[in-house]
Formats: structure tokens, C-alpha cells, sequence
């Protein structure tokens, strides 16, 4: 599905992400970790494609195709979609409006999954205005929900979400992820970036990796990475020589 | 243009498509009345509704003594060479409506001014709404698709009754070399209620108003949106004043301006002289191309309790906007377009949702066309 070759990212004239490799096959979920300012929302606007970073060696491959120069909306056609941690705010723009622009032929499904996400109440509201953590995340969901992503990035969907919308949100990603497909069936893949691990106990991700200044440290169990951060932090990452 | 056009529907489908785009109903269909003048020529004068007159001022002021009392009573003669160019006519021209106290209207009512040939087109407008009535207008002024240069001039007075309301939307639409200025003042008695819109999305040479709102009664209510886009070699000068001059007094002044490489200059003005009272004035605007977006929003309080503020924001659509747009699959220019028409999109409180589709209207067919 995603593949990473020897990626570079600067921004400016600093280098933020070095010598990044990654595969990540159909059906897989994958899980990211790593010390606020390691890189790991820049890598997921690498692999989007924003602008302000500038890959400076290595390539992204999706789906087969080198998309390391291709516009962020041809990615998005050929099948990426992200979460936002932080998503802006656009005045005037109702998120009702929004979803009859992206949805295209999925516009039958729309209301269903509005109601699935209770958000029936916003679809007259400016996208982000006012919305609370929980509500930014139930529309960034939604909004994924009616763009069906086939490779989905997800940069912290936990936070700022209150007990019960994690489940909600939790819910609706692992049927974004089609974690109800058997593996061997399963077409979606997935990578997320969490502190908490909460989201975890909705997702069965299959591998996980610590990211710290902008390299990877370790890759592996994600539980088995989440119980020694837990329990250590981060310095038994930046210890470790394993890679 | 042909001898015989007496009303709109005979007008040609190119006149026709560019009235359309004013918001006006050229069959009347949901519309209750109609004032058509075509260069000095009115060409219609009807109202369906009982309790609602629509009348040439120069029939008017022949038929009613007393509007003698209204007339010129808002806007001075002397304000400036526009209004004195307009009190000199021997032979006025414009409209007068009058809202008899009590009376409402289910569908609004259309006023159009429609430049042709003369080289210059000068109204003189009275609108009443006595106590309780309550008067949708919709304005629609626009040059004809081969009128090349002119001059409107336009003095509207707007008298707003005890507990009654006007809403009135102004929609233009005129050409590249055609002026444009409107006089306007409003006086609103107690719990009156002024609604005041202006759109305009077309090219125009120069457009330069700043009507004034008397908020003369108490817990009055006026309310000014604009929504502009200024296309290159366009000037537009546009500012509304609101004067809060009895307890509980409301003024909201709204604007949204698009430059995609003209000027505009966006004024506004609340005076707060009493007690009570409350205004605020919010200016955005967006510099698409190279174009000038001056806001000079200006408050003024002399009064311990009066609350007035605004906010003033002019720059471009920010980069990350597009790109979120972008990872949900819009290419940029729609992703650009549809914040474009977002940033745009002003619901305005009270209004009836049939001059609300007619403001949509107009913003979705600029959009058609690129802004």
C-alpha cells in the first residue's frame, strides 16, 4: 500500500526526517509513537503531501506509483486520507456543504454516517467553528467516513476526546480500517499516531514504531512499545541501539 | 431598445438574464408589487397587496399632501453635488411605497432601475413602513448589456414605524464605465426593525454610498450587510453610518469584500449617544489578485453604557485552508472556490428566506464565473 524509501524532509534549512523507511502492506495498521517535536505529524504531511517541507532524498511509493511529487489532491483521489490533530477552521464553509463537495457517488451514505457519528446538528455549522475536541474529531471522522481512503493517517484521533467519544471515534476508525474484515479480506490500511494507546484498544494495530528527532528508534509489538514508554518514557528508545 | 417595452417581460433574454441576475422576477412570479423604470421613463407601477401602495414619487406627491413631510427630510439637498444634481429636477422621477400601518407582506417587493441610454438616471425613492407593517423590498439596478458609460444617482429615504420592519436587498449589476451613487438614510422609530443589504458582484466604474441609519426609537434595530467582489478598474467606495441615539438601539454593520484587483474602500460608522445602546461592525475581507482593501471602521461613544466595537480583518485565503480541502480530494481551484464561497456565505438574521436564495443566487452565479 504505502512505502517509504530513504526519506529526507527539511523545513527551511532544517532536517526534520531522516532516513525514513517504511512498508506498509494492504490491511495493516500501524501505529506511531514518539516524543512531542520527534517529526511524526511531519512525516504524515510528508506523505500528504503538504506544503513548507521539501523532500530532499528518498521517495514515497503508493499503491505502486511514485507520488513523492504528486499534488495533494491527486494523492487523496488515488486513495489517502488524514486525520487531522488540529484541523483549521474555514469561516463560512459548512461542513454540510463539504461532504456534498467530497462525497460523489457515497452521497446516498452520508446521512447514515452523520447520524452514526451524531453529528446531524453541524451540518449547518462552519467547519471547526466553535466545535469542542471531541466534535473536531467526530467530523474529521465523518469526513473520512464519506471520503473512504483506502490508506488512512491518523494524527492523535484521541486527543482532546472525552471518555465516550473515544469510543465512538474508536468505533468508527476500526470500521474505517474495516478491522470487521477478516485480515486476509481486509483492504484498508492504517497509520496512527498516539501517545495514549487508548485508541488501540479499538484498533489491533499490527505494527509500531518510535520515532525521536525525526529517525525511527524501534519498530515492533506496538502493545510491547506502549507498555515500556509507559514505563520508562522515551529514554530507553533513544538508549537503544537496536537499529 | 423597442417603443413598446412597457414591462420587464418584454425586455430582450440578454436584459432579461442580467435583471435575473439582481435578484428580480421579470414574470412577478412571488413578488408583491413591481416598480420598473427604464432611464427616466417608469414603465411600471403595481402592488397586489392591500394595505401596500407603490407610486411614482411625482403621482405621490401629488396624491399626498402630507409626504411633503418625508421628502428630503433624511437626506439633505445639500450634501453634496449628487443630492443637489437630484433636488434641481424639475420633473422627479423614483418611487414611493407605502406600508399601511398593520400590513405585511407574504412576498417581497421588487423595485428596478435599469440604465439604458440616458446618460444619466436620477431616483428620488420614499419608503414607509407605518406602525406594525412589516415590507420586503428587493432592488435590483442594472445598465443594459450595450450601455457602455452613465450615472446613477439614487436618493432613497426609508422611514421604519413603531414595531414595524423593511428589509430591503440591494443587488448590482452594471457595467464597466457606469457610476453609481446611492444617497440613502433610514430614521427607525421604537422596536423598529432595518434590514439593509447590499450585493454587488459585477464590474462597475466607481461605486461610492454610505447610508446613513437614524436609530431615533427605542430597542430599534438596524443591520447593514454588504458582500462585494471588486473585479479590476473597479472602484467602490462603500461605508454605512448608524446613529444609536435611543435607549436599547442595535446596529450591526457587516462586510464581506473580495478584491480580485480593483479598490475598495470599506467604511463604517457607529455613534453611540446614549445609554443603553449597543453596535459593532465587522469588516473581512480577502485580496485574491493585486487590489487595495482599505477598512476604516470608526466607533464612536460619548455615553458611560453604550457597547460598541469591531473587527477588522483583511489578507488572503490561508494555505492551510486549501490544503485541507485538498487531502479530502478538491483539486486547488475548487478547494479555492468553495472557501471563496464560504468566506462569502453571510446568513442574515431576518431575513426571508426568498431574499436569502436571491443574495445566494447572486454569489453562486459570480462563482460560476470565477469571481
Amino acid at each position: 500500500m504505502l512505502e517509504l524509501r530513504d526519506l529526507q524532509v527539511k523545513i527551511g534549512e532544517r532536517k526534520v526526517l531522516r532516513d525514513i523507511n517504511l512498508h506498509i502492506k494492504e490491511g495493516e495498521t500501524h501505529v506511531l509513537m514518539g516524543p512531542n517535536g520527534s517529526g511524526k505529524t511531519t512525516l504524515l504531511r510528508t506523505i500528504m503531501g503538504f506544503a513548507g517541507l521539501e523532500v530532499t532524498g528518498g521517495q514515497i511509493f503508493f499503491k505502486g506509483r511514485d507520488v513523492t511529487d504528486m499534488p495533494i489532491h491527486e494523492r487523496a483521489k488515488l486513495g489517502m486520507g488524514m486525520l487531522f490533530q488540529r484541523p483549521p477552521t474555514i469561516a463560512g464553509l459548512k461542513l454540510g456543504k463539504l461532504l456534498a463537495v467530497t462525497s460523489g457517488e457515497r452521497a446516498g451514505l452520508v446521512s447514515e454516517y452523520t447520524r452514526y457519528l451524531h453529528m446531524d446538528n453541524f451540518m449547518d455549522r462552519a467547519i471547526n467553528l466553535g466545535f469542542s475536541g471531541g466534535e473536531i474529531k467526530r467530523s474529521e471522522v465523518l469526513q473520512l467516513m464519506v471520503q473512504q481512503p483506502d490508506f488512512v493517517m491518523l494524527d492523535e484521533p484521541e486527543s482532546g476526546v472525552d471518555l465516550e467519544n473515544i469510543s465512538l471515534i474508536g468505533n468508527a476508525i476500526a470500521r474505517l480500517l474495516e478491522k470487521d474484515v477478516h485480515i486476509v479480506n481486509r483492504k484498508k490500511s492504517g497509520l496512527v499516531i498516539t501517545h495514549t494507546g487508548y485508541i488501540l484498544d479499538y484498533l489491533d494495530a499490527d505494527y509500531g514504531h518510535v520515532m525521536c528527532d525525526g529517525v525511527f528508534r524501534c519498530h515492533g509489538n506496538p502493545r510491547e512499545i506502549l507498555r515500556v514508554i509507559k514505563t520508562s518514557g522515551y529514554k530507553e528508545c533513544l538508549a537503544c541501539q537496536k537499529i | 431598445m423597442p417603443e413598446d417595452m412597457k414591462q420587464m417581460a418584454d425586455l430582450s433574454s440578454t436584459e432579461k438574464d442580467r435583471l435575473t441576475q439582481t435578484g428580480l422576477e421579470v414574470e412577478m412570479k412571488n413578488r408583491s408589487g413591481s416598480f420598473f423604470q427604464v432611464d427616466q421613463e417608469i414603465r411600471q407601477t403595481a402592488s397586489l397587496e392591500k394595505g401596500i401602495e407603490v407610486l411614482s414619487i411625482r403621482e405621490a406627491l401629488q396624491k399626498y399632501d402630507w409626504l411633503e413631510d418625508f421628502s428630503w427630510k433624511l437626506v439633505s439637498k445639500d450634501k453634496d453635488q449628487y443630492t443637489r444634481y437630484v433636488a434641481d429636477q424639475p420633473d422627479p422621477r423614483g418611487f414611493v411605497i407605502i406600508a399601511r400601518k398593520g400590513s405585511k407582506t407574504v412576498y417581497p417587493l421588487q423595485t428596478c432601475l435599469f440604465l439604458a441610454k440616458t446618460p444619466i438616471q436620477h431616483v428620488h425613492n420614499i419608503i414607509i413602513a407605518e406602525e406594525g407593517a412589516e415590507l420586503h423590498l428587493i432592488s435590483g439596478c442594472a445598465s443594459a448589456s450595450y450601455t457602455k458609460t452613465g450615472s446613477h444617482i439614487g436618493i432613497s429615504e426609508f422611514y421604519i414605524g413603531k414595531n414595524a420592519r423593511i428589509t430591503s436587498t440591494m443587488i448590482h449589476n452594471w457595467g464597466k464605465e457606469i457610476s453609481v451613487f446611492p444617497r440613502s438614510a433610514s430614521k427607525i422609530e421604537e422596536n423598529g426593525i432595518f434590514l439593509s443589504n447590499y450585493v454587488c458582484m459585477q464590474p462597475v466604474r466607481k461605486i461610492q454610498m454610505s447610508p446613513v441609519a437614524d436609530l431615533a426609537g427605542k430597542n430599534s434595530i438596524a443591520r447593514f450587510s454588504s458582500i462585494v467582489v471588486c473585479t479590476p478598474g473597479s472602484f467602490m467606495d462603500l461605508g454605512s453610518v448608524a446613529r444609536l441615539s435611543a435607549e436599547g438601539a442595535t446596529a450591526e454593520l457587516l462586510t464581506r469584500a473580495i478584491t480580485t484587483g480593483g479598490t475598495i474602500i470599506s467604511r463604517g460608522m457607529i455613534e453611540g449617544t446614549t445609554g443603553h445602546t449597543r453596535g459593532h461592525i465587522e469588516c473581512k475581507g480577502l485580496i485574491l489578485k493585486d487590489g487595495i482593501i482599505h477598512a476604516i471602521p470608526e466607533i464612536k461613544g460619548d455615553v458611560v453604557d453604550t457597547e460598541l466595537s469591531h473587527e477588522a480583518a483583511v489578507g488572503k485565503i490561508a494555505r492551510d485552508e486549501i490544503e485541507y480541502l485538498m487531502s479530502r480530494g478538491l483539486d486547488e481551484d475548487v478547494a479555492t472556490s468553495t472557501i471563496i464561497r464560504g468566506f462569502l456565505d453571510v446568513k442574515i438574521a431576518g431575513l426571508p428566506q426568498s431574499l436569502q436564495d436571491q443574495i445566494d443566487a447572486a454569489i453562486d452565479s459570480a462563482e460560476k464565473s470565477g469571481f
